[in-house]
């Protein structure tokens, strides 16, 4: 009785059915983590130094120095802050006639393939890569940054926006087409109308994002907080690079906060 | 419904009056806060780079193609590197987002008032950092490398997938987990047996997701230093080699391309 109890235990069934795909992921898994720590090259001499200066580091958060460099602070969060509003309000205006191009429900096939075109290069490419690029060919300084930003904003921007339009009621469309509204009016009236509330969150969402992505372009000259950041470290001035870190944190938080509470708002 | 009255016809109004001028104020706003930050951003610009670029950008497009084929041998280390930082940098955060997650949710955390926002905060610090200047911080502390990479990436995504997971446990059915509590089940079973399998799915999705966008995020971390083809696209550009730039951002799109059918494959046999 006991015997045949124990040999009919439950067992939960596995998450992959198939026996030899499962074991063939683990060995696959092992073989890869043992390859991949293989190669990987670690001088250990140099972490355990870091490890005293990562004392040091976590220590200048109290109390972070927010005085002696508060002048470059101040210019590069500023900075930061034009190009994030700047680089959302243009990348918006630029995605709507790509995005409105990539929906399939719109476009023309040729127009539809090409404005897919331009949303898959820009939105494949880093933002910082693109600085990079951006700054060898306008300089230094924000408008680099700028730049830089708004391609991804199109990139992202449009393609959401697209794909919203594909999901649209084309009930809707159809009844203001059969009232004899031009394509500009039917565009007003219908489409808009459709995609707007989810679009103005978006568009919040990316004015997020795209602060967060300014904070970096700094590092390879695009203007913003990053560069003020970057130096902060060359000099091992680490009570400096925590009170920026602090900065950026607590106006990511606001910004997160404040997009949450208008995309309910919106909604 | 908002009609106004034109001699004898009535004519249709999207809005009203006053909702009308809040619209229209509010994009005065919004313009006019355009227009002063625009003009702080083209006082910082040097006007004559900006209207010599096109010329700039033929110039370099010209000596970018075509890319140097040869210095592939170089690349595959770095490549193989790039990958190599996505991955364990995923799975550094897996192995710390799932704890989290489940402090963090509502229904499965052990303290709301205690655990939770300690949780939630873990959460937002690490969202809010760039995964850049994690590695920028961690290059400074324990020196260049891959290894640098790796946490820079593991600690930009704990909160992404801790975030995402903690969502998917709130939204679990309870019913299932009653039915495993009305079997007498201890608290660690009732988390393997009645949350767990509900909220599996949703994690592989999450895992590979992020591996996919830490990929992407890889690519960079050599700019400051952190390992990966960063390191060499770095060096590229500051040597002005445009030939193997070219090569360089043609790999990273191929390995982007990649990794996106890697995930959107992975994502459709679990969905």
């Amino acid at each position: 009785m006991t015997q045949n109890a124990t040999s009919r235990r439950w067992k939960r069934p596995p998450f992959i059915q198939n026996p030899t795909l499962r074991w063939g992921l683990w060995v696959g898994a092992a073989i890869y983590l043992a390859l991949a720590f293989g190669t990987m090259e670690v001088n250990w001499d140099r972490v355990a130094e870091g490890a005293t200066r990562g004392q040091r580091f976590v220590a200048a958060f109290f109390p972070p120095d927010f005085v002696s460099r508060w002048d470059s602070i101040q210019d590069g969060i500023l900075e930061s802050l034009w190009m994030t509003i700047t680089s959302t309000v243009i990348g918006i205006i630029l995605s709507v006639p790509v995005g409105l191009g990539a929906a399939r429900n719109l476009a023309y096939r040729p127009v539809y393939l090409f404005c897919r075109g331009i949303l898959a290069v820009s939105r494949t490419f880093p933002e910082i890569i693109l600085a990079i690029f951006f700054v060898k060919l306008f300089g230094f300084g924000p408008f680099a940054g700028f730049l830089a930003l708004s391609v991804g904003t199109i990139g992202f921007y449009g393609k959401l926006l697209a794909e919203d339009i594909e999901d649209m009621d084309p009930v809707q469309a159809e009844a203001i087409k059969s009232v004899g509204a031009g394509w500009l009016q039917w565009l007003n009236y219908s489409v808009q109308p459709q995609v707007m509330p989810r679009m103005i969150g978006l568009g919040i969402y990316r004015l997020d994002i795209n602060f967060r992505e300014s904070a970096v372009v700094g590092i390879v000259g695009g203007g913003g907080i990053g560069a003020t950041l970057l130096t902060s470290f060359d000099r091992y001035e680490f009570d400096s690079a925590a009170a920026i870190l602090l900065v950026i944190i607590g106006i990511v938080m606001v910004l997160e906060y404040s997009s949450g509470y208008i995309r309910r708002w919106v909604q | 419904m908002p009609v106004r009255q034109q001699a004898d016809t009535k004519i249709w109004k999207r809005r009203t009056t006053k909702a009308q001028f809040a619209v229209w104020f509010g994009w005065l706003v919004g313009v006019a806060i355009f227009v002063y930050c625009w003009r702080l951003i083209s006082e910082k610009t040097i006007w004559f780079f900006v209207t010599d670029a096109p010329k700039q950008a033929a110039d370099m497009a010209e000596r970018m193609v075509p890319p140097k084929w040869s210095y592939m041998e170089v690349l595959w280390a770095p490549v193989w590197d790039t990958i190599n930082i996505a991955t364990l940098g995923t799975m550094i955060a897996i192995v710390i987002a799932v704890p989290v997650a489940f402090c963090a949710a509502r229904n499965t955390t052990p303290s709301v008032h205690f655990v939770r926002p300690v949780a939630l905060f873990i959460i937002v610090s690490s969202r809010s950092i760039n995964s850049l200047i994690w590695a920028l911080m961690l290059v400074t502390l324990i020196g260049p490398g891959v290894l640098a990479g790796v946490i820079a990436i593991g600690l930009r995504s704990i909160g992404f997938c801790a975030k995402l997971l903690y969502e998917a446990i709130e939204e679990i059915d309870h019913n299932q987990v009653e039915a495993v509590i009305a079997t007498g089940a201890a608290r660690s079973q009732q988390l393997s047996f009645g949350i767990v399998p509900q909220i599996m799915p949703a994690f592989a999705g999450i895992s590979v997701f992020r591996w996919d966008i830490n990929i992407r995020e890889s690519t960079v971390l050599g700019l400051v230093g952190a390992g990966g083809i960063g390191l060499q696209l770095d060096s590229s550009i500051s040597t002005l080699a445009w030939t193997q730039v070219s090569l360089i951002l043609l790999v990273i799109l191929a390995t982007v391309i990649v990794s996106e059918w890697v995930s959107a494959k992975i994502r459709h046999a679990i969905i």
